[in-house]
């Protein structure tokens, strides 16, 4: 392997770029110029060195790659070790993907305060891209409970008029359930005696234990996924962020609690895991049916979309409980064609807030009149999140069901029937915005999407058909480590069961 | 004169040069020649600096005394190193709360030279408590604090909330000292002895007898008010909110980890074999600090009062270091109590900064709009608030995180659960001030400009706050030294 310390370095770009912002004296409106340009600058440079990671990943391996290692605290054997396998490199790469996506989206919207803003986007990123590749438990908690200081400001500062009540929901619901699991984090280092988290997946924890451990993670990783009950600060949040803010939220922020299951609780926990699969499947299936039904009665159209993100990703924790290869594989794809599907439409929702400032369904209807390049995007990513064959939300849906029906028939078929109710609201949405005469009059001179707006979408558009026609690209970065993380399981779960028989 | 009449003064240079210093300065305080108004402020102006230069000095000096154990003038009184990073965080607190101090008193006439001695004075009392090995020694110094503090508190004598606040101070604390007293005749009745080398080797192998657990609970009682810990705070809010504002910055810090520090030393050395007896009356206290510290800072309007709420938060999470009793436990609260200083400077070096028309304003709602009106200050005000709320990575994480760990190797689970959940209580107060600054309208502009000493101190420590993850060891590891003195020791 080569030598260049690129998770490092994506650390720290955004944040050099971030201090550099900082630095920004003068004019109001130069400065704005300014920060938005380096934060552009930054962002895609972050981007184009991640393709590092995806051209230089060892798909044959299950082990992390790009692995460094520092001393940080010595006296307690925390050290400062980074490094991606198969689960995480794709989550990198969507990252700072999206980050150049959601600035250049902020260009014209946000007007006010934009050194701050932009200086909010790179820390942010700059914090997500260090939880996905932390390996070190301590560093896993400072990079996933940090992200809450930009996002709240993001919310709060340049959000809707219920920002402050949205931007507090936020806070206080995700700390609840982080502080717990650093609880858990603790008592597992005083098991294991180490907080490095490739040692971690070595360790079987005793069964005693694993069960409230497990409970902890799940405070943690369900609020943030959200689950039902506990997602209602997300349509909250949603509603209130600006439109870059919701993009992050639901392209990566969720992902966040996918991503803790399959690296904590699944290899680590593996017989809570099974003990408490059926309560996933229960909130999960609540989750996708019942959310589906609330999404039909929206009138907002980020809400629309907000509780359409916790239905798809009750699909997600569906899948990583099935604890097959389908499943796990199906999850994690949902999650990455989720986080470019979901982010897509808050900012086609955002393309049209942008112009009428109003994002209740009913200002809007027969829009396809003036805005065909725009009705056309919007169906692809409606589609998409329907899953159409041929998109990439086809793809994760697909193997998440086949994976369900290999573990549980009758969660598929619950599953399934989201898939329905997830049609029905997304084309009831569609109908009613892009359809229909087009007699309101402050649409009547409304302006199709302009070429900053159509540069944003493209990579988005490309992506979502590439992972729709072709999967195995993604596949295979994915399919080694979902092994190694299943055979992990199902050698831990026979250990266990031999300990208990012998004793 | 017999040569072994002499008692070893080495380990105790600081605390004897800052008594000769002091003196000095009382003498050119009282004998300056106060002709003119202007020569008067100089004069003033000049001892609030050599004031400075004393606690530097004596600090320096705290460092050259080693960290070995060693006793002096009969055994009353004690240095290690346990003693050596509590004088060196002490003596930080008061100098840079002093720094902070001087527009302040300048501005309200509050510039008079006894200021700075007295506070030196109050350190001096702080150090002979650290550093006590005996009953009698520890009220002395106690008392010796407690008086200056006293006279501090009520400093703008003119100004009623201040010298109500010294009065409310005195007399609740005379209750606290007298009842710590009474608890320390109890212990020597049934024990014969008020030193604490004495106190332990008693303990060691005997059941102690019911008098003595009396006694000690006058004895916590008495500490849990000086560090004003639940049910023993209900003069903080009062007193820090009439205080002047930078008499408030050096309650909230210097006088507290002494008392800490004090506290840590009596729990573990003299009564360290009754931990079985006091373990409970700590956990309590701790719990019942944290939930109140959390809950009833909720709806204050005066930022002075949210720090006094918030203080008395502070300390609970502190005592599940105590509350532990092992080395785990007491390191812990030494990283918590160094992050404590730097996290409480900042921040009243930016209330400090609250003058609008050359006046004092101390409501939250002040706040309103000032990441417009100055972005700077309003960063350093965000900076420590969700440091205080232990959002990593910012310094107070690692504070908490600590004692986190100390809580869950003791075997502490509930205490830990209980910690973490008050905290995201706590998190929404400190919230409120952020969302203020950030999220709200801007009203009137605050003075401009700061003052260059605010500024110094208020960048200085937001680095530090912010940058301490870099480097987090050297704090850990000289925690970790200090820590192991007072229990191997």
């Amino acid at each position: 392997m080569s030598t260049l310390p690129i998770l490092s370095l994506l650390i720290l770009v955004p944040l050099a770029g971030a201090g550099f912002i900082l630095l920004i004296r003068g004019e109001e409106e130069i400065v704005a110029r300014n920060a938005r340009n380096v934060a552009l600058l930054t962002s895609v440079t972050a981007f184009v060195l991640s393709l590092y990671l995806w051209f230089g990943f060892d798909t044959t391996t299950a082990e992390f790659q790009f692995v460094e290692k520092r001393d940080w605290i010595p006296a307690y054997d925390i050290n400062y070790h980074v490094g991606v396998d198969g689960i995480s490199v794709l989550f990198v790469l969507l990252t700072t993907l999206l980050t150049p996506i959601c600035i250049l989206a902020s260009w014209t919207s946000i007007k006010d305060r934009v050194k701050e803003y932009m200086i909010s986007f790179l820390v942010l990123e700059t914090m997500m891209v260090g939880m996905f590749a932390a390996l070190d438990m301590v560093i896993f908690y400072i990079f996933f409970e940090a992200v809450l200081i930009p996002m709240f400001l993001i919310i709060g500062v340049w959000g809707g008029p219920r920002r402050v009540y949205a931007a507090f929901k936020m806070f206080l619901y995700t700390l609840l359930g982080s502080v717990l699991m650093l609880v858990a984090l603790i008592a597992m280092y005083f098991d294991a005696g180490t907080t490095d988290i490739p040692t971690l997946l070595q360790h079987g924890f005793p069964i005693g234990m694993q069960p409230w451990l497990w409970l902890a993670f799940f405070a943690s990783f369900a609020i943030k996924v959200p689950m039902w009950p506990v997602h209602t600060w997300l349509p909250d949040a949603h509603v209130e962020a600006p439109t870059a803010g919701s993009v992050i939220l639901a392209g990566v922020l969720l992902k966040f609690g996918g991503y803790g299951f399959l690296r904590f609780s699944l290899p680590m926990f593996p017989d809570a895991t099974i003990m408490f699969t059926p309560l996933i499947y229960t909130l999960s299936i609540i989750a996708v049916i019942y959310t589906s039904l609330v999404a039909l009665a929206q009138h907002d159209m980020k809400k629309l979309i907000a509780y359409s993100s916790v239905a798809h990703m009750g699909f997600v924790t569906i899948g990583t409980f099935t604890l097959t290869v389908q499943g796990v594989e199906g999850a994690i794809y949902q999650m990455l064609s989720h986080g470019i599907v979901s982010a897509a439409l808050f900012l086609i929702v955002g393309v049209v807030y942008d112009r009428i400032h109003s994002r209740e369904i009913t200002k809007y209807g027969g829009l396809v009149e003036r805005m065909p390049v725009y009705a056309l995007t919007f169906m692809l990513f409606m589609l998409a999140s329907v899953g159409l064959p041929g998109t990439g939300g086809f793809v994760g849906e697909f193997l998440v069901l086949v994976g369900a029906f290999k573990a549980n028939t009758w969660v598929a078929a619950f599953a399934a029937l989201g898939v329905i109710l997830g049609a029905a609201y997304m084309l009831y949405l569609y109908r009613r915005v892009i359809f229909g005469v087009l007699e309101q009059d402050h649409l009547k001179r409304i302006a199709d999407m302009s070429p900053r707006e159509i540069l944003v979408f493209a990579p988005l558009v490309i992506l979502t058909l590439w992972m729709g026609i072709y999967p195995p690209t993604f596949l295979d970065f994915m399919h080694v480590s979902v092994t190694n993380l299943l055979d992990q399981v199902e050698a831990a779960r026979a250990a266990s069961t031999a300990m208990s028989l012998g004793q | 004169m017999d040569s072994s009449m002499i008692p070893n003064l080495a380990p105790a240079t600081p605390e004897i040069f800052m008594a000769i210093a002091i003196m000095g300065l009382l003498m050119l305080g009282v004998f300056q020649r106060a002709d003119s108004n202007e020569l008067t402020i100089k004069v003033n102006s000049q001892i609030w600096l050599l004031s400075i230069v004393t606690l530097v000095l004596a600090a320096l000096l705290v460092t050259t005394v080693s960290g070995d154990r060693m006793l002096t003038f009969g055994q009353l009184f004690v240095t290690d190193s346990f003693a050596v990073y509590a004088k060196i965080l002490v003596l930080m607190a008061a100098a840079l709360t002093l720094v902070i101090s001087k527009p302040f008193l300048e501005m309200h006439e509050m510039a008079r030279f006894e200021y700075g001695v007295l506070i030196v004075f109050a350190c001096l009392g702080m150090m002979m408590m650290i550093s006590a090995n005996d009953l009698m020694t520890l009220y002395v110094g106690l008392e010796m604090q407690s008086l200056s503090l006293y006279v501090i508190a009520a400093f703008r004598r003119d100004e009623q909330r201040s010298t109500e606040a010294g009065l409310k101070y005195f007399v609740l604390g005379a209750i606290a000292s007298g009842m710590l007293l009474y608890g320390s005749s109890l212990v020597y009745g049934f024990t014969g002895t008020t030193s604490f080398d004495g106190l332990a080797a008693g303990f060691a192998d005997n059941v102690p007898s019911i008098g003595v657990v009396v006694g000690l609970v006058f004895i916590i009682a008495g500490l849990a008010f000086k560090v004003s810990a639940v049910p023993f705070h209900m003069w903080t809010p009062d007193v820090y909110e009439g205080a002047p504002t930078p008499v408030t910055a050096f309650f909230a810090v210097a006088p507290k980890i002494a008392a800490i520090m004090l506290f840590l030393r009596v729990m573990t050395e003299p009564f360290g074999a009754l931990a079985d007896q006091w373990q409970q009356i700590i956990i309590f206290i701790s719990v019942a600090s944290m939930v109140l510290g959390a809950l009833a800072a909720i709806n204050q309007t005066s930022i002075k009062r949210l720090m006094a709420y918030s203080s008395i938060g502070h300390v609970g999470y502190a005592l599940i270091g105590l509350a532990v009793a092992d080395e785990t436990g007491i390191r812990g609260i030494l990283i918590y109590m160094a992050i404590y200083l730097f996290m409480n400077v900042g921040t009243f070096a930016c209330i400090l900064c609250m003058r609008r028309g050359e006046r004092m304003v101390e409501q939250i709602s002040d706040l309103a709009g000032l990441s417009k009106s100055n972005p700077m200050l309003a960063t350093a005000i965000t900076i420590m608030m969700f440091s205080m709320a232990g959002i990593p990575p910012l310094a107070g994480f690692f504070g908490k995180y600590f004692i986190f760990v100390a809580a869950i190797d003791g075997g502490l689970y509930g205490l830990a659960v209980i910690g973490v959940l008050t905290s995201v209580i706590g998190a929404f107060y400190y919230l409120r001030v952020v969302k203020v600054c950030w999220f709200d309208d801007p009203v009137d502009t605050f003075d401009r400009p700061i003052p260059v000493s605010l500024r110094v101190v208020i960048a200085g420590s937001s680095l530090l706050v912010v940058l301490f993850i870099l480097y987090p060891s050297p704090l850990i590891d000289s925690a970790a030294y200090a820590a192991s003195a007072l229990i191997g020791g």
